[in-house]
């Protein structure tokens, strides 16, 4: 194997890591919130889950690129540019506590790359807006609308209850529907990573045309995604657990529910919706099923802007490191130290207001005025 | 451009109905299991008392209910 091949699988592990750290909230976030779980037990949990849905299901050897770009222009300069640019990407958002796709950071970062190699003629403009932009305004409303239904039948039933048995009920609950979501992203979110690496493997030779990923791609992406949702990305579970809403148990159950049922659903019948755009999504339907006015709608703004700039943003930090690292060896290890030392910056910047497992639910919500 | 509106339907529908019937499902059975209140006098708060066999049986039968859903829809993801 050459060095830019094992260049590219290194990396392409890194970005498994990144997106299983960045991710840790979708299933947890409201958990940790409303202390159904733990905040250690609750990643560790996450990312056992992650680690078995891995292996869930075998079925995606379809294309990394997802026909946004031609694939015959795909090369592992290409890929290694793409990754990069949604590496630091996932960094960046993490260090400001945002929520954002993954998969659209890789999907501009495979975009700004394939620019710079192949021009802008491989770029099918009209499958970025059916497969990106569209779903980045429906996954949020799909979700958000089946999370405030759940949330307010939850409410509307369990008044009828005793507060103390629907309380400690919800709470028990809660471990189920988060695991489940932390499942369905293991299923969704490792695939990619099998599917880029296998690719990469084809492009090369290494592989036969149309082979599915070996077993040991399968067994170090599950692990890497393990790893990184184990390790927590504690600004975000902040962020969506604290920043969007004063969440309850049975709010978080309901939006968890609703994020499983979603992310399973749309992966199954293809039509594929974002993990992260879903369960942010369903964290707002709960928040506004009990009290609209609990819920942070300033927050909505800044994140809504993040999801727009991460495909812009990915694509050219991909590109210029598509255009350096296709110069040769020498330009794929300026990327290489180059990246490393932008993401060194910003583990940096994270030591300077740590969030962490003992601080991650102190956040001081403001109170909306009572309304008369 | 193709955008699959059929799907996307199917998508929010299935996704609405699995959601809900769940959480609706989970809700009965906590209010089948928190019993008969009591206004405890005095205090002017209301306990519950423990839930009764019956109940106990109708929470039961919630739970195995949603626990079903849960585990048919895996069961279709994975064997798909």
């Amino acid at each position: 194997m050459s060095v830019i091949v094992i260049t590219v699988v290194l990396t392409a592990l890194v970005f498994d890591f990144t997106n299983g750290f960045h991710d840790t909230a979708n299933a947890m976030a409201t958990s940790i919130a409303t202390g159904a779980l733990r905040p250690k037990v609750a990643v560790l949990l996450a990312g056992f889950l992650n680690f078995v849905g891995a292996f869930l299901s075998v079925a995606v050897a379809k294309t990394i690129s997802g026909g946004l770009v031609d694939d015959a222009k795909i090369t592992p300069v290409v890929i290694f540019g793409g990754l990069v640019g949604a590496i630091l990407w996932n960094l960046l958002t993490w260090l400001l506590g945002m929520p954002s796709s993954s998969s659209h950071a890789l999907f501009g970062g495979l975009i700004g790359a394939t620019w710079v190699a192949a021009g802008a003629g491989a770029i099918k403009f009209a499958t970025v807006i059916s497969k990106v932009l569209l779903p980045l305004v429906l996954s949020p409303i799909i979700a958000g609308v089946i999370g405030l239904a759940a949330t307010y039948f939850v409410y509307r039933i369990t008044t009828r209850g005793s507060d103390e048995v629907v309380r400690k009920g919800f709470k028990l609950s809660q471990i189920v529907s988060a695991s489940m979501v932390a499942l369905a992203h293991g299923t969704n979110d490792a695939q990619k990573t099998m599917g880029i690496i296998t690719l990469t493997l084809i492009t090369v030779g290494t592989l036969p045309e149309g082979a599915g990923p070996p077993f040991w791609v399968v067994f170090c992406c599950a692990l890497a995604i393990a790893l990184g949702t184990s390790l927590g990305g504690w600004r975000i579970i902040q962020t969506m657990g604290k920043r969007i809403s004063e969440i309850q148990s049975p709010q978080g159950f309901a939006a968890e529910t609703s994020s499983a049922a979603v992310i399973l659903t749309s992966a199954h019948l293809g039509f594929a919706l974002s993990t992260t755009q879903v369960c942010t999504g369903s964290i707002f339907g709960a928040g506004a099923g009990r009290r609209v006015a609990q819920v942070q709608w300033g927050v909505a703004g800044r994140m809504a802007l993040a999801w727009l700039m991460t495909l812009p943003a990915a694509a050219i930090v991909g590109a210029v490191a598509a255009w350096v690292a296709g110069t040769g060896t020498p330009g794929t290890i300026v990327v290489a130290v180059g990246a490393l030392a932008v993401a060194g910056g910003i583990f940096a910047a994270n030591k300077r207001n740590v969030v962490n497992a003992h601080n991650v639910n102190d956040v001081e919500v403001p109170q909306p005025a009572m309304a008369a | 451009m193709h955008i699959a509106w059929g799907s996307l339907g199917i998508v929010f529908l299935v996704s609405f109905a699995a959601a809900v019937a769940v959480v609706v499902l989970v809700s009965y059975a906590l209010v089948a299991l928190s019993g008969p209140s009591i206004d405890s006098p005095g205090s002017g708060t209301s306990v519950a008392l423990p839930a009764s066999t019956s109940n106990r049986a109708i929470a039961g039968l919630c739970l195995l209910a949603a626990a079903l859903i849960v585990a048919y829809g895996l069961y279709v993801i994975v064997t798909a």
